[in-house]
């Protein structure tokens, strides 16, 4: 019986606000606004939230990724003419001092990176070779599509064996049935042994160690074909010898990844003369990014939640105005025998359904500006429950918490006066 | 509510003892009500008569429990009033009062039936019963094919019909009319007034307020108020 009454008032109330249907939809706006800005602020950080998080699977919050670097120094004091030879970057010296003074480091991948033209058949794209070892494939997990990764055999038995990534498998043609065949780098022959699916993408991609146009090859042959001076850049004639191009390290802790990064540079600092390195510490610059989006986040839920306020200010107003022009029928019920407490929840009933009513208009309307956002700006956005129901709570808060004060100005209404009122 | 423990409340059901009503205005005291002392037993039809300001409005408003005195005692049906908080006051409106209105205090918003229903929704009635009750109550006051409309879609005639279906609908023991016919004509207002003898006719005990002699005349007894007390009374009273 309690619930055909609640329902009962409910509808009742619907009917009051139905009588002025210009006045409640102009009311309910303000809501619709905040709440539509709630869910659509909510399910873009939301999104903006998820893809950082996919990205710090992707690189390996675990990682430290030191890349080696022409020193400044260097490009300006070798403006010499004719061809010249750089001499910098990481060594296997380096590599196994790390090795040996971080024990918090789980293992280090050492990784030679050379740009050549690769080839079948009458196909060909600019590569980047990467010469490394087994461990790569642990630290970068990537979906293997067809054969399989460098194994063990391949190193000891010093393999001519190649493994193409999703990319440059469909650039060259190569399929599943391509594995086993031959793919020429530069002049040299490769046997194609497995392909994986890339997620560097663009280069330029928050620090991953991949790129979509890698073949992956052992260290060793790398070492023994190209040696460790190459050709800095595929059209220069400048030369480079370096040992290692990039090092990977993977730290057992996320606690003592940031310590072990400032370690590293302060150990590379002593024994390199030059700054001819740089290190990338995923952890960090997530963090960092973490921070700014935060910092987004708070400005952008205040101003939803000024919205929400302004909002429901708006139906404070609106039902002040209502009590007032409702007087005499507040009067009457008061004398044919309504309590205040009726009196009150009748007004609490109005607000809130012209809130909740808000809100859910404003939830459709906060659900379809981040799909149009997706659509349009290709930015990702997500609807989780929680920036459903949060908008909706606050909207039936709204209706109460602004309701209350013109409710308990209709209940404080005295029949005798109203009764005269005309 | 069991009137039996009380003797007198078979036959007294409104009394004023020594009843006074002062209000502050303007630094002086209005005496609305000055010491009135009065019984309303079962039954009766009482008009009560005077000039503006004579304080009958402040003693229909005391009688319908909408205000409370500054002095001395009221009781309805054997309660005291005084003792009562505004829940209270409010319930024994619901339970024990019908008001009529000289302005009818429909609401507008309502059709006929829920006006009428008004009451039972406060006390509390499923909807079918309500609704059941609202037709019988239509009809008896013949506005059986008007349940649907709006007040405004409604003559005045038609309008305090409503309202006093509506009085009716809590079957109260005592009706409270304010100036029922003042804002109709003469014709519709004797059948308004047929009906207020009819229902006393039937047990209801009426206090109405006019100003009119003609309209006192439908009652059996007449009140005359002056300057906040009883100038003299008037028809059949004991």
């Amino acid at each position: 019986m309690k619930y055909n009454k609640f329902w009962r008032d409910v509808l009742l109330g619907v009917e009051n606000l139905l009588l002025h249907k210009l006045r409640s939809f102009l009311t309910m706006l303000g809501v619709v606004f905040g709440v539509g800005s709630v869910v659509a602020m909510l399910s873009v950080g939301e999104g903006a939230s998820k893809e950082a998080l996919e990205q710090i699977k992707k690189v390996g919050s675990n990682n430290i990724i030191i890349t080696s670097m022409k020193s400044v120094e260097e490009e300006t004091e070798t403006n010499q003419r004719g061809p010249r030879m750089s001499i910098y970057g990481l060594t296997y010296e380096d590599r196994e001092r790390i090795a040996r003074t971080f024990p918090a480091v789980k293992q280090t991948v050492p990784v030679k990176l050379i740009r050549e033209e690769a080839h079948i058949g009458e196909r060909s794209m600019e590569i980047r070779v990467v010469g490394t070892t087994l461990a790569w494939f642990d630290i970068v997990r990537r979906p293997l599509l067809a054969g399989r990764i460098l194994s063990p055999s391949d190193f000891e038995g010093h393999s001519a064996v190649v493994v193409l990534t999703e990319y440059g498998a469909r650039r060259l043609l190569a399929t599943k049935n391509t594995i086993g065949e031959n793919l020429r780098i530069g002049t040299d022959n490769f046997m194609i042994v497995g392909i994986v699916k890339s997620e560097g993408g663009k280069a330029a991609d928050l620090q991953l160690p991949d790129q979509e146009v890698d073949a992956y090859i052992p260290i060793n042959i790398a070492k023994t074909y190209y040696g460790d001076t190459t050709r800095d850049g595929t059209d220069s004639r400048e030369m480079k010898q370096v040992e290692l191009d990039q090092v990977i390290l993977e730290v057992e802790d996320l606690e003592h990844v940031e310590a072990v990064a400032k370690g590293i540079e302060v150990m590379l600092d002593r024994f390199h003369t030059k700054k001819d390195y740089a290190m990338s510490v995923p952890l960090a610059l997530l963090k960092q990014a973490e921070a700014t989006k935060r910092t987004f986040n708070i400005v952008l839920g205040s101003i939803a939640c000024i919205s929400l306020l302004v909002g429901g200010i708006g139906i404070m107003n609106i039902m002040l105005a209502s009590v007032t022009e409702r007087t005499r029928e507040i009067g009457i019920r008061r004398a044919i025998g309504a309590k205040r407490k009726q009196i009150i929840t009748q007004f609490l009933i109005e607000t809130v359904v012209l809130s909740t009513l808000g809100g859910i208009v404003g939830l459709g309307l906060g659900i379809f500006i981040p799909l149009v956002i997706t659509l349009t700006a290709g930015m990702p956005t997500v609807v989780t429950p929680l920036s459903v129901m949060l908008p909706l709570f606050i909207s039936i808060a709204i209706g109460i918490v602004f309701g209350l004060y013109p409710a308990a100005r209709a209940a404080e209404v005295d029949p005798i006066i109203a009764l005269r009122h005309e | 509510m069991n009137n039996d423990l009380n003797p007198r409340s078979n036959h007294i059901m409104v009394e004023l003892d020594q009843a006074k009503k002062i209000y502050p205005m303007g630094g002086q005291e209005v005496r609305a009500l000055d010491g009135v002392s009065m019984s309303f037993r079962e039954g009766s039809f009482w008009a009560i008569m005077g000039p503006s300001g004579s304080g009958k409005s402040t003693m229909m408003n005391i009688i319908g429990c909408l205000d409370r005195l500054t002095e001395g005692r009221y009781l309805l049906e054997g309660h005291d009033v005084k003792t009562l908080d505004d829940d209270a006051l409010s319930e024994f409106r619901l339970k024990h009062l019908g008001f009529i209105f000289q302005s009818f205090n429909l609401i507008p918003q309502l059709t006929v039936q829920r006006n009428i229903e008004l009451p039972l929704y406060y006390l509390g009635w499923e909807a079918k019963e309500s609704e059941e009750r609202a037709i019988e109550l239509a009809r008896r006051v013949g506005l059986e094919k008007r349940l649907d409309h709006r007040p405004t879609e409604l003559s005045g005639g038609q309008m305090q019909r409503v309202a006093i279906a509506r009085a009716l609908a809590n079957d109260p023991q005592v009706l409270l009319a304010d100036e029922p016919t003042g804002n109709l004509d003469t014709a519709t207002g004797d059948q308004i007034l047929e009906m207020l003898v009819d229902l006393n006719n039937q047990g209801k005990t009426i206090i109405m307020v006019t100003h009119e002699d003609h309209i006192a005349a439908h009652a059996k007894s007449r009140l005359h108020m002056k300057d906040g007390v009883i100038e003299r009374l008037e028809g059949e009273f004991e």
